[in-house]
C-alpha cells in the first residue's frame, strides 16, 4: 500500500479497489449506457411503442431504413419497445430491491440484535417462508387477481427479502458480540444509538453488495412472470415479454428474440459482475 | 567450530521472499543454522520476524509464490530444489512439524485416530489396526488418559491442551529425527503451557529427537533449548548457548528483548521495559542493519549490513558494536 | 439421528399447513368459480356439480374437508379433468419432471463440480478465468432465453434433436430440455465449488496434512473434499426450488406434459384442487430437500452431527 493511500477512509479505498478492476469499469459504463439509452431513445424516437403500423410488419433490422432493430408483427419499432422494456425492468428491479432490502435489514437486525426468543420467532418465520414455493404462488395470484403492477411488486418483494434477512442477522450477531458494542453499552450509550452508530455502518457494505445482487434476481423474476404472460400488460413491454414474443417468432425472425435477450442478459450480467466486484472490494481482508 | 561438525541439518544463507505490490517481501534473509543430533535449538523473535517461514522453508511448504534461495542440507543431502517426491518422503517421516494453533491444524471433519494413523500408514506402510495401536501408544506418551477411547473422538471434542498434545503425538508417529515446533504453547493457558512443555521435555528425554523450537517466549525456550538463535526482521542476529546469551547478550536487540521480560524482583516502575518503535516493513528493509532505527547504540557503520561473526567461544553476533554486554544493557536504561 | 428425523418431520407439519392454507384461502377468496367459463348450465346441473365437489358447503367445512383428505395424502378430485383425481394427474406428470429435473441436476453436479475444481487448482490462469466468465454468463442468461435459443440452434437450424414433445424413455426428447434446465445450475455450482475449494485448500489443516508428507490426491480426497462439499450441499435446497420453477418454464417452451403444465392450465381454469395440490406438493418437496440437506450436513461435519 502506498503512503498516499494509507490515510484514506475505507469507503474510498473500496471504491479505488473497485475502480482498479477493468471488468468493473466496463460493467459500470455499459450499465450507464443502457440506462441513458432507455431514458433518451423513447423520448427522441419518432416511433411509438404501442401504435401498430400495418405497413411496417416484420422489417429486418437496418441502419438505412431508420428501424435499427427492425419491427415486430404489429409493425412496432423494436428499438423503442426494447428501450421501454429496459425502463420497466430496471424500474421494477431497483424499486422492488429497495423494498426487500428495507424489510430484510429491519428483520435481520431485529433478530440478530435482540436475540433470544424474538430471534427464534423471526428466523423461524423466515424458515417457514423459505419452504413456501413462492413463484408458483405468485403465478396463482397473478391469474386470480388479474395482472396488477403493484401485485408483481409485492410478490417480488416478499420473496427476495429472505436472503438479506438471514445474512444481515448473521452479520449483526457477529457485530453484537464485538467488544466495542459491549464497551459502548457499558458507557451508557442507549441501544438505538448503538445500533445507529455501530451496527448499521458495519452492515452497510454487506447490504450494498446484496442490494446490487438482488436487483438482477428481481429483474429475472419479473421477466419470468412476463414471459409466462403474467407480468406487464400489453401493449406495454418488459424485456421478459419481449423475449416471449420473440420466442414465438424465432423461426422466421430470430432478431425478435435475440435483441431483447441480449439486452436482458447484458443488464443482468453487468449487475451480477458489479455485485461480485463490490463484494471483493468491500472485503477488508484485501487491505 | 560449526563448520567442522557433521550437522543433522545445516542451513546456509536461506532466504525466502514473496512478490508484493511494492517489491518483494523479504520474509527471511540469509539465515544460517545448524542442528545436531539430539540437540534442541531455540529460535526467538517477535511475531512477523520470519520464525514460521523458517520452519515452512525447511519442509518446502512456503507455497508456489515464494522464492526460496540458499541451502538446506539434511545429512548432507540438499533439500532445496530436491524432487517433490523426495521432499514428501521426508516430510512427516524424518522431519515432522507441530503447528501453532492445534484447533486449525487438526482437520475438524476427521476422527483424531484417523489423522494420527494416516501418516504412519503412508510412510511406514502399517496396517490401519497397527497404526491405530501406535497412535494409542503415542497418546499415552503425551500423557493423554484412556488413549484407545480418545482415538474415536473428533477434534472439537477435545480441550485446547489436549489437542496440542494430539498434534505432538501426530508429529512423532513415524519416529522422526527432527521435530519442528512452531510456538506450540502460544495458544494455550499458562498452566496448560507448563503441561505441554513437560510433555515435550519427557519426549525428548526418551526419544532424543532433535528439535527446532520456535517461540517468542523466552521462558518456554529455556525449558527445552540448549542453544538459541535470535531473529529480527528475517535475519539471525545472535546465536549461542542459551545460558550465555541470557547472562551476557551481545546484540542490542537481544539485550532489549531480555529486558522486556517482566521482572518481579524489581520495583514496579522498573518491572517492564519495552523496546520503542516498530519492526521494519519487510517490503522495505533498510540496506544496513535492520535494527538500526530502534537501536540506542546506532552509529554510522550501521548503514552497512553486519554479518554474523564469532565473538566469544560459540557465541555469534551480527552487530558492528564491540561493546561488552554490560555496556549494551546500560544503553537501554 | 432417528430423533432428529422425527423432530424435523414434526416441524414440517406447520409449514405444510401454512402452505396449504395460503393456497386454499387465496383460491377461494378470488372472484369467479371453476365452472363459470363454461356455457350456462341448467341450475339443477350446476347444483349437482357443486354438490359433488362440496362447493355448496360453507367455506370452513370445505377447508376442514380438504385438510382431512390432505392428512390421508388425498389431494381431492380435479375440477377440470373430469373423473380424474389430482393424485392421478400428479402421478401422470411427475415422471416427466423427475426425468428432466434429475438429468439436469446430474449434469449440473458433474459438469459444474469438475469445472469448479479445475478452476480452483488454476486460480488466475486462463483455465480459471474462461470457465468463470462463462459461468457468470450462465447465471445471467435466464432459462426462458437459453431454452428457445437451444431449440433455434439444435432443433430448427441443425435439426439434430426434436424441438419438443415427449416420448417416454427417449433420450433424444430428454436431452435438450435437460441441458437447458441444467445450464444455469452448472454455472452456479461451478462458482460455488471453485470458491469453496479455494478456501478449503488454503485452510491450515491442509498445510498440516502436507507437512505429514501425504500424497496430493489423499490430501484432496480425504482432507479437502468435505469442506468443499458443505456450501454445495446448502445450495441444494434453493436449487430444487429453482428446478421446480424452471421446469414450469421448460414444459411451457418444449410443450412437455409435466406437472408444471397442469399447474399453469389449472391456474388459468381455476382448478382449485389441482393448483393447491401441486403447490402443497412443491412445498413438501422443498421441505424434504431441506431435511436431506441437514442430514448431509451431519453426515459431512461431525460438529453439526453433535448438535443434531
Amino acid at each position: 500500500m502506498s503512503p498516499a493511500e494509507r490515510n484514506d477512509g475505507p469507503w474510498r479505498r473500496s471504491w479505488r479497489r473497485l475502480y482498479a478492476r477493468r471488468g468493473a469499469r466496463w460493467a459500470l459504463a455499459l450499465l450507464g449506457l443502457i440506462m441513458a439509452l432507455a431514458l433518451l431513445v423513447p423520448a427522441l424516437s419518432p416511433y411509438d411503442y404501442a401504435a401498430p403500423s400495418w405497413t411496417h410488419i416484420f422489417l429486418r433490422p437496418s441502419l438505412r431504413g431508420g428501424e435499427w432493430f427492425g419491427t415486430d408483427g404489429l409493425g412496432r419499432d423494436l428499438l423503442v419497445r426494447v428501450m421501454w422494456g429496459c425502463r420497466i425492468s430496471l424500474l421494477i428491479g431497483i424499486a422492488a430491491s429497495l423494498v426487500s432490502v428495507l424489510i430484510g435489514v429491519a428483520w435481520g437486525t431485529a433478530a440478530g440484535y435482540i436475540g433470544g426468543r424474538t430471534d427464534g420467532l423471526l428466523m423461524r418465520t423466515v424458515d417457514v417462508l423459505y419452504s413456501v414455493p413462492f413463484i408458483p404462488l405468485v403465478i396463482v395470484l397473478e391469474v386470480l387477481f388479474g395482472r396488477n403492477f403493484l401485485l408483481v411488486f409485492i410478490a417480488i418483494g416478499a420473496v427476495s427479502w429472505l436472503d438479506i434477512a438471514r445474512i444481515v442477522r448473521g452479520q449483526t450477531l457477529a457485530i453484537r458480540s464485538q467488544n466495542y458494542i459491549e464497551a459502548a453499552l457499558a458507557l451508557g450509550v442507549r441501544t438505538p444509538a448503538v445500533i445507529w452508530r455501530h451496527v448499521v455502518p458495519n452492515l452497510l457494505g454487506l447490504v450494498i453488495v446484496y442490494a446490487t445482487l438482488t436487483i438482477p434476481s428481481v429483474i429475472l423474476f419479473e421477466a419470468l412472470l412476463s414471459f409466462l404472460g403474467l407480468g406487464v400488460q400489453a401493449p406495454l413491454a418488459s424485456l421478459g415479454s419481449l423475449v416471449a414474443d420473440g420466442a414465438n417468432e424465432m423461426q422466421a425472425n430470430p432478431y425478435l428474440l435475440l435483441i431483447p435477450a441480449a439486452f436482458l442478459a447484458a443488464i443482468i450480467l453487468c449487475l451480477n459482475y458489479l455485485g461480485d466486484a463490490l463484494r471483493d472490494a468491500l472485503d477488508p481482508r484485501h487491505d | 567450530m560449526t563448520e567442522a561438525r557433521a550437522s543433522l541439518l545445516r542451513v546456509r544463507a536461506l532466504s525466502v521472499s514473496y512478490p508484493g505490490p511494492q517489491g518483494p517481501l523479504r520474509a527471511l534473509s540469509d539465515v544460517d543454522l545448524d542442528l545436531d543430533e539430539h540437540e534442541c535449538l531455540g529460535v526467538i523473535g517477535e511475531s512477523g520476524c520470519g520464525k514460521t517461514q523458517l520452519l515452512l522453508a525447511l519442509l518446502g511448504l512456503c507455497g508456489s509464490a515464494a522464492r526460496v534461495t540458499g541451502s538446506i542440507r539434511y545429512r548432507g543431502e540438499e533439500l532445496l530444489g530436491a524432487a517433490p517426491a523426495r521432499l514428501a518422503a521426508l516430510r512427516g517421516r524424518r522431519i515432522a512439524m507441530v503447528f501453532q494453533e492445534p484447533q486449525s491444524a487438526l482437520n475438524p471433519y476427521l476422527r483424531i485416530g484417523e489423522q494420527l494413523a494416516e501418516g504412519a500408514r503412508h510412510h511406514l506402510k502399517l496396517t490401519r489396526r497397527a497404526a491405530l495401536g501406535r497412535a494409542a501408544e503415542l497418546l499415552e506418551l503425551v500423557q493423554i488418559s484412556a488413549p484407545a477411547a480418545r482415538l474415536r473422538l473428533y477434534p472439537h471434542e477435545l480441550s485446547g491442551g489436549m489437542r496440542q498434545r494430539v498434534t505432538i503425538a501426530m508429529a512423532l508417529m513415524c519416529e522422526p529425527e527432527i521435530l519442528l515446533l512452531d510456538e506450540p504453547t502460544t495458544a494455550l493457558d499458562v498452566t496448560i503451557q507448563a503441561q505441554v512443555l513437560e510433555v515435550l521435555r519427557s519426549i525428548r528425554a526418551r526419544t532424543g529427537v532433535a528439535t527446532l523450537f520456535v517461540s517468542h517466549d523466552f521462558g518456554a525456550l529455556a525449558t527445552l533449548a540448549s542453544r538459541l538463535t535470535v531473529m529480527y526482521a528475517g535475519r539471525a542476529v545472535e546465536q549461542g548457548a542459551i545460558g550465555e546469551l541470557y547472562a551476557a547478550p551481545l546484540h542490542p536487540y537481544t539485550s532489549g528483548l531480555l529486558r522486556s521480560l517482566p521482572r518481579l524482583d524489581l520495583p514496579v516502575p522498573l518491572r517492564l521495559a519495552a523496546i520503542p518503535g516498530q519492526p521494519p516493513d519487510l517490503a522495505q528493509l533498510p540496506a544496513g542493519c535492520a535494527f538500526a532505527p530502534r537501536c540506542p547504540l546506532v552509529h554510522p557503520a550501521c548503514a552497512e549490513r553486519p554479518a554474523l561473526r564469532m565473538r566469544q567461544g560459540d557465541h555469534q553476533v551480527a552487530c558492528h558494536c564491540e561493546l561488552p554486554a554490560a555496556r549494551i544493557g546500560e544503553a537501554w536504561s | 439421528m432417528l430423533r432428529f428425523l422425527l423432530r424435523r418431520a414434526l416441524s414440517a407439519v406447520p409449514t405444510l399447513l401454512v402452505i396449504a392454507t395460503l393456497a386454499f384461502v387465496l383460491l377461494h377468496l378470488t372472484p369467479g368459480g371453476p365452472f363459470d367459463s363454461e356455457r350456462v348450465l341448467v341450475p339443477q346441473i350446476q347444483h349437482s356439480i357443486e354438490a359433488r365437489f362440496h362447493l355448496d358447503e360453507p367455506l370452513w367445512r370445505q377447508y376442514l374437508r380438504y385438510l382431512g383428505d390432505l392428512a390421508h395424502g388425498d389431494l381431492g378430485p380435479s375440477f377440470q379433468y373430469r373423473n380424474t383425481s389430482v393424485n392421478e394427474l400428479i402421478a401422470q406428470g411427475l415422471p416427466v419432471d423427475v426425468a428432466i429435473g434429475g438429468t439436469a441436476m446430474l449434469i449440473a453436479l458433474l459438469l459444474g463440480g469438475s469445472i469448479g475444481l479445475l478452476a480452483a487448482t488454476r486460480v488466475g490462469g486462463w483455465r480459471d478465468r474462461l470457465p468463470m466468465g462463462l459461468a457468470m454468463l450462465g447465471i445471467s442468461v435466464p432459462l426462458f432465453v437459453t431454452a428457445p435459443l437451444l431449440i433455434l440452434v439444435f432443433a430448427i437450424r441443425l435439426q439434430w434433436l426434436p424441438a419438443g414433445d415427449w416420448v417416454s424413455g427417449s433420450w433424444r426428447h430428454l436431452l435438450l430440455p435437460s441441458v437447458a434446465l441444467a445450464l444455469p445450475y452448472t454455472a452456479y455450482i461451478a462458482r460455488i465449488v471453485r470458491s469453496a475449494a479455494i478456501e478449503a485448500l488454503a485452510s491450515p489443516f491442509i498445510r498440516a496434512a502436507r507437512a505429514k508428507g501425504l500424497p496430493s490426491l489423499t490430501i484432496v480426497l480425504r482432507h479437502a473434499l468435505r469442506p468443499t462439499l458443505m456450501p454445495l450441499v446448502s445450495f441444494l435446497g434453493p436449487a430444487l426450488a429453482g428446478v421446480l420453477t424452471g421446469s414450469i418454464v421448460i414444459e411451457q417452451v418444449f410443450g412437455l406434459p409435466g406437472i408444471g403444465r397442469f399447474f399453469v392450465t389449472g391456474a388459468l381454469n381455476r382448478d382449485y384442487t389441482l393448483v393447491t395440490g401441486i403447490t402443497v406438493l412443491y412445498g413438501a418437496l422443498i421441505i424434504a430437500m431441506n431435511v436431506l440437506v441437514d442430514l448431509c450436513y451431519g453426515w459431512l461435519d461431525p460438529r453439526v452431527r453433535a448438535r443434531q
